[in-house]
């Protein structure tokens, strides 16, 4: 147990943190959920989703990013951030092409979950329907760019768990787009195995894993279970062995 | 309750009558439904064009000039609109021609595609105009509710209308939200 001096206050809740820990780890030790999709714990946390935006202080930090320090007083479900959090999800949702109804990552999707939690009804924004990249060069490992968030779990896990450096963020603003490591471009010419971290932690639709897409039926899925909030508290960098996309 | 029936109206544009049928499956519901409602245009009924009504249910996006017509009139003439479904709300599944070119959809269908004996485009002035894009009716008119679901559930209809009958704002329960 950290002593009284590693605590901090969230929405009135005081919870004690470990040295070195982000405002992000320790809420979720504490089970309090602070909403987030690029981050994942065991992973360099790198702090573009920008969901996780709370109030600190009266300013506005990403708790996956800002280190606990004793004292802080944190607001974090309020109607303010809710609404910032309802407006990125929904440019999320518009800015690529996430049809539910036709996406074997329906269910499992945490973009789609954030939408449940949010309680999300519509995009609210024009859609954008854009035109991107499909891969399918590798035999096990499908890359649709069309659907990819720029969240970067797949580029951290690849280097930092994987050791292979298969995936990167290349240009800015609305032309960044994820590329692979490889002579060609093309996934079909990289080093990633079907096993590999950077190849099962999508967590949208944009990196599949063939020929598994309906093993769990729609349904019986994680977030048809489970909201978002509660399975966040159970996950960590998964070992080889117990990894599958479905 | 109000003491007149509510007339609602409703249509599918570019959609699969999915929600239609979600609407069907409140089964007995109905027969009580029915005693505060009547319907107006709608695939149950064989009335031609929208006229005043209460509340109109849109299903589908919109792909033709022929569905901006019908969204537009419905828009006129419901004093609630309401978009039913993902593809009265995102496009849905019609929405995935979005990624091509609508030439490049037609010559698919229409002259390469497998099967076929007498290639040609359709060209007709009877059929409606197809549009660039499958847009959701939130693109072309102003929503006042979002019934989501492919399709909703017979229930979340229920939960979306009663309140509405009884002139007040519908608040649907989260286990209702689903977008597939």
């Amino acid at each position: 147990m950290a002593n009284n001096e590693h605590t901090i206050t969230i929405d009135g809740t005081e919870i004690h943190f470990k040295a070195g820990q982000t405002i992000m780890d320790a809420a979720l030790s504490a089970k309090i959920y602070i909403p987030h999709l690029c981050h994942y714990p065991g992973l360099t946390p790198s702090g573009n989703c920008r969901l996780c935006v709370v109030e600190l202080n009266g300013k506005h930090v990403t708790a996956c990013t800002t280190q606990a320090q004793f004292g802080q007083q944190i607001r974090n479900q309020t109607p303010e951030l809710h609404a910032a959090r309802m407006a990125i999800t929904q440019m999320l949702f518009v800015e690529g092409n996430h049809i539910c109804p036709s996406c074997e990552k329906s269910g499992n999707c945490k973009l789609q979950a954030m939408g449940y939690y949010l309680g999300m009804r519509d995009e609210h924004y024009p859609q954008f329907n854009p035109r991107r990249e499909m891969d399918a060069s590798h035999p096990a490992v499908l890359l649709d760019r069309s659907r990819c968030i720029l969240c970067d779990l797949c580029v951290r896990a690849s280097r930092e768990v994987d050791g292979k450096n298969v995936f990167a963020i290349a240009g800015r603003g609305i032309h960044a787009h994820l590329i692979v490591n490889s002579a060609s471009g093309k996934l079909g010419d990289s080093d990633i195995a079907v096993d590999d971290v950077a190849a099962n932690i999508c967590p949208v639709g944009a990196i599949l894993i063939k020929e598994k897409g309906y093993v769990t039926p729609i349904g019986r899925r994680i977030y048809d279970q489970r909201m978002i909030s509660e399975v966040a508290f159970d996950e960590h960098v998964p070992e080889h062995e117990e990894h599958g996309n479905d | 309750m109000t003491d007149h029936k509510i007339k609602i109206a409703t249509t599918s544009l570019a959609g699969c009558f999915g929600c239609h049928m979600s609407f069907l499956d409140m089964d007995e519901k109905l027969a009580i439904l029915s005693e505060y409602i009547e319907f107006n245009r709608s695939p149950f009924t064989d009335i031609k064009h929208c006229e005043p009504s209460d509340i109109g249910l849109i299903e589908g996006g919109v792909c033709t000039a022929e569905n901006v017509h019908v969204l537009r009139e419905f828009r006129t003439h419901c004093r609630i609109l309401v978009a039913v479904g993902a593809c009265a709300i995102t496009g849905g599944v019609p929405a995935m021609r979005n990624y091509f070119d609508l030439r490049d959809c037609l010559e698919e269908a229409y002259l390469h595609g497998a099967g076929i004996t007498n290639p040609q485009i359709p060209n007709d002035t009877e059929l409606p105009l197809l549009l660039d894009k499958v847009y959701p009716v939130g693109d072309v008119v102003k929503i006042d509710y979002f019934l989501p679901g492919c399709p909703p559930p017979a229930d979340a209809f229920l939960q979306l209308l009663l309140p509405l009958l009884d002139g007040k704002a519908p608040q649907m329960t989260g286990e209702k939200l689903h977008y597939d």
